[in-house]
């Protein structure tokens, strides 16, 4: 299963995270999913290391946790760019034209055949349903949502995120610049 | 005191609810105002006037649709402090009249009897609305077994998608043996499409709560699970809110009420499987496997949770019950049809005006929903169909739409009631394309455990890909029908055995679309990219060139400042001028 995840630096805190998680629920039974949610909290992501220190502490074979991960829609196994675009695909949006969305999206943002931008800044995200149906169609960039888009509203929306991702990506560099003269 | 309440249910909060609260709040401040009460409260149905803010005072109760914080600062200004009502921007008032009356003439509420209305937030208001009198009048007056029969006798059935009886239900787990039995509240709405039980989640949580008590109280449980999307993050925050305040005043806990009786509730968060809605496959999922389903019988009642006898109600069911034990189950049995009883909520989206929630009483018709109450299609369009039930569900035609709200006369069409999704399409929708999207639903949906689900479905979505390609032949029709039916009859689950539906039904009502895809190569909504022409609209185009940059194959042609236009013959049907021109001037013919 290795080679499916790819390596990444874990995050702070993720082990005494699940280790906390792990004393609150007590070894009850179906506390595999809630651990894994707790990690992906942490992490954004389920990491190689969370998955096999879960199953480690749950006595569950690694096998089976892998497994269920997979199975659910929520669980991760990449970490997610920095905005994350969630473009609804409910029939409210369909019937609206979502799917045109979708090519205005991988166009704007260059997202060939994969789910996130070569830099990492940007994710897409089908989801089934937003909840927001009168808005129809509608995407979330991380917690704000956009709704009643046409193609012009839609690409002016995506410009204003690259343009807020090219200053952090400019930030990042700045800072380690510094790092590295100090 | 003056109050202003403004609805900041998911559907409000999307449409910028929150800004709006924000200036009120500044407003308030500003004007260093103690006299004026600003409250929150959830969906009040009418999503498609969205940001809703109601102003009470000695005049009246004034709604607003459809408010921006600058508006807000004009309300603010003219009708609170000056007395004025602003009647261009007033939906509703003192709840019957007004521009928007229509929308709640025909309408029941008793799921909704509190959303819109009461604080979520807080306990107190849903007493003020006698909540948990109705278990506190079970607990003290009616036993376990009158509760039961009461619930029979009101007629209530399932409003998750199956529509089994639930005092029935209730008596199966009732009479399985055993000490320990569990409730379970299925809030895992699924359907694309759906938001009626996300609404009362986040609108009325403590009815959920009190709804899961009677159920507890009348089988004989200690513990109840709601099992609810983690999508549904305000629901959540709500709920937890909800069952800590309801725990402090002692209505869930041990000694429930100083009856000797104890419940507690927790949550479960899904993980997002649409087939985790499936009873067998969601108890899976709360004891942290993989959420398929499996065989039955041993039903739930019998065997489910942890072995345990186990009923599991949807959160539209378990809203309804505690008006049905304070009004009594006559009075309840007394609205809808001779086999359906009460009222039903029904999430309405698509091409209609008036988007939202409704909740009617069985047996109106569709045609009072989409035209009475929704005030009929969009843009002058013509009303094509209404999709029921979501990717279990079928599509009913416009010419069946004095059909009534009725399991029987629902399920005669080949649609089932579902949940309470209803999408209204017009003309401009293909059928055999929305079809192909309820499958490519429950194709990716499929759990995998049988084979006639996991390759059946996928089989007939590479066959509806050939005919929206164009690539379609005449006998591909014979057997999406028959593949249809034989996953129908094999599947092992509610998943598989309704995912051909959406297929079936536009394959019998709307046949002739399906042939003229595969027989003419054409398009009868001009939908399908692959079979239509992108033609340019000589009024809108300003010949700004930006689509002959942007034509991957140099298709259109045109000098600067003139109309521009596409050559047919090189056109690859991609669609990249439709999202990239600034004027609307693109379309497909």
């Amino acid at each position: 299963m290795g080679a499916t995840l790819e390596h990444h630096e874990p995050k702070r805190g993720i082990i005494s995270n699940l280790k906390t998680a792990f004393w609150q629920f007590n070894n009850t039974p179906g506390q595999l999913i809630p651990l894994l949610q707790r990690a992906q909290e942490t992490e954004g992501y389920i990491s190689e290391m969370a998955m096999k220190y879960i199953s480690g502490i749950t006595e569950i074979p690694e096998s089976t946790v892998y497994g269920v991960i997979t199975f659910y829609r929520q669980f991760r196994l990449r970490p997610q760019g920095e905005f994350v675009v969630r473009l609804c695909d409910g029939t409210a949006c369909h019937v609206n034209d979502s799917r045109l969305l979708k090519e205005i999206i991988e166009d704007e943002l260059n997202l060939e055949g994969s789910d996130t931008t070569a830099d990492g800044l940007f994710t897409l995200e089908l989801v089934a349903c937003l909840g927001c149906c009168s808005l129809a169609p509608v995407i979330m960039v991380n917690d704000q949502t956009y709704g009643r888009l046409t193609p012009q509203t839609l690409r002016k929306t995506l410009k204003k995120y690259r343009r807020l991702g090219r200053e952090l990506i400019k930030e990042r560099e700045e800072k380690c610049n510094l790092e590295i003269g100090a | 005191m003056d109050t202003i309440t403004i609805g900041t249910g998911t559907c409000g909060v999307s449409a910028g609810a929150e800004a709006v609260l924000e200036a009120f709040q500044r407003l308030i401040s500003d004007n260093q105002n103690n006299t004026i009460l600003l409250a929150e409260t959830g969906c009040m149905g009418m999503c498609y006037k969205e940001v809703l803010v109601e102003v009470k005072n000695s005049q009246g109760e004034f709604l607003y649709g459809d408010v921006t914080p600058d508006k807000a600062a004009q309300i603010f200004q003219e009708h609170l402090l000056e007395g004025h009502p602003l009647d261009e921007w007033l939906v509703l008032q003192n709840h019957q009249e007004g521009n928007e009356r229509d929308f709640i003439l025909k309408q029941h509420r008793i799921v909704l009897r509190n959303c819109g209305l009461i604080d979520p937030m807080s306990i107190d208001d849903y007493l003020s609305k006698d909540g948990y009198k109705a278990i506190t009048k079970a607990l003290m007056e009616i036993s376990p077994e009158e509760l039961i029969q009461s619930v029979i006798d009101s007629g209530l059935r399932g409003r998750g998608g199956a529509g089994f009886l639930t005092g029935i239900k209730w008596r199966f787990a009732r009479q399985s043996p055993g000490k320990i039995k569990y409730v379970i509240c299925n809030a895992d709405e699924g359907d694309p499409g759906a938001f009626m039980d996300r609404s009362v989640l986040e609108g009325d949580p403590h009815s959920v709560l009190e709804g899961m008590l009677l159920c507890g109280y009348a089988i004989g449980a200690s513990t109840g699970y709601i099992y609810c999307r983690a999508e549904y993050p305000r629901a959540i925050i709500r709920l937890e809110n909800a069952i800590k305040q309801a725990e402090e005043r002692r209505l869930i806990g041990e000694n429930v009420l100083g009856s000797g009786w104890d419940f507690k509730i927790k949550i479960k968060e899904g993980a997002g499987a649409f087939v985790c809605g499936e009873e067998t496959a969601l108890i899976a999922s709360i004891e942290g496997h993989r959420g398929t389903p499996r065989i039955r019988p041993p039903y739930p009642a019998a065997a489910g949770l942890w072995g345990k006898p186990t009923n599991i109600n949807n959160v539209e069911t378990l809203a309804n019950l505690p008006w049905i034990v304070q009004e009594g189950p006559q009075k309840y049995a007394e609205l809808g049809t001779e086999h359906s009883k009460g009222t039903k909520v029904f999430a309405m989206a698509g091409k209609i005006k008036r988007s939202g929630l409704v909740e009617v009483p069985m047996g109106i018709s569709i045609n009072e929903i989409v035209f009475d109450i929704c005030g009929g299609i969009k843009d002058g369009k013509k009303f094509k169909a209404v999709q029921m039930g979501g990717p279990s569900g079928g599509c009913i035609p416009a010419s069946l739409g004095e059909t009534l709200i009725d399991y029987q006369q629902i399920n005669k069409t080949g649609a089932i009631m579902g949940s309470g999704g209803m999408i209204v399409v017009d003309d401009s929708t293909c059928m055999v394309e929305l079809a192909r999207f309820f499958l490519e639903f429950t194709q990716n949906e499929s759990c995998g455990k049988c084979t006639s689900c996991r390759i059946g479905t996928l089989r007939m979505l590479e066959i509806l890909d050939r005919i929206i390609e164009g690539k379609g032949e005449q006998c591909d029709l014979d057997q999406l029908e028959e593949l249809g039916h034989q996953i129908k009859n094999t599947s092992q689950c509610g998943l598989g055995q309704t995912a051909p539906n959406p297929v079936l039904t536009t394959l019998n009502y709307f046949r002739e679309e399906y042939e003229a895809h595969v027989q003419d190569k054409c398009c009868p909504a001009h939908s399908c990219s692959a079979l239509v022409n992108f033609m340019i609209n000589s009024e809108n185009c300003t010949g700004c060139m930006i689509c002959t940059k942007d034509c991957p194959v140099g298709a259109i042609g045109g000098e600067k400042k003139q109309v521009h236009f596409i050559d047919q013959e090189k056109c690859i049907k991609c669609g990249k001028c439709i999202t990239t021109c600034n004027f609307n001037a693109v379309y497909k013919d």
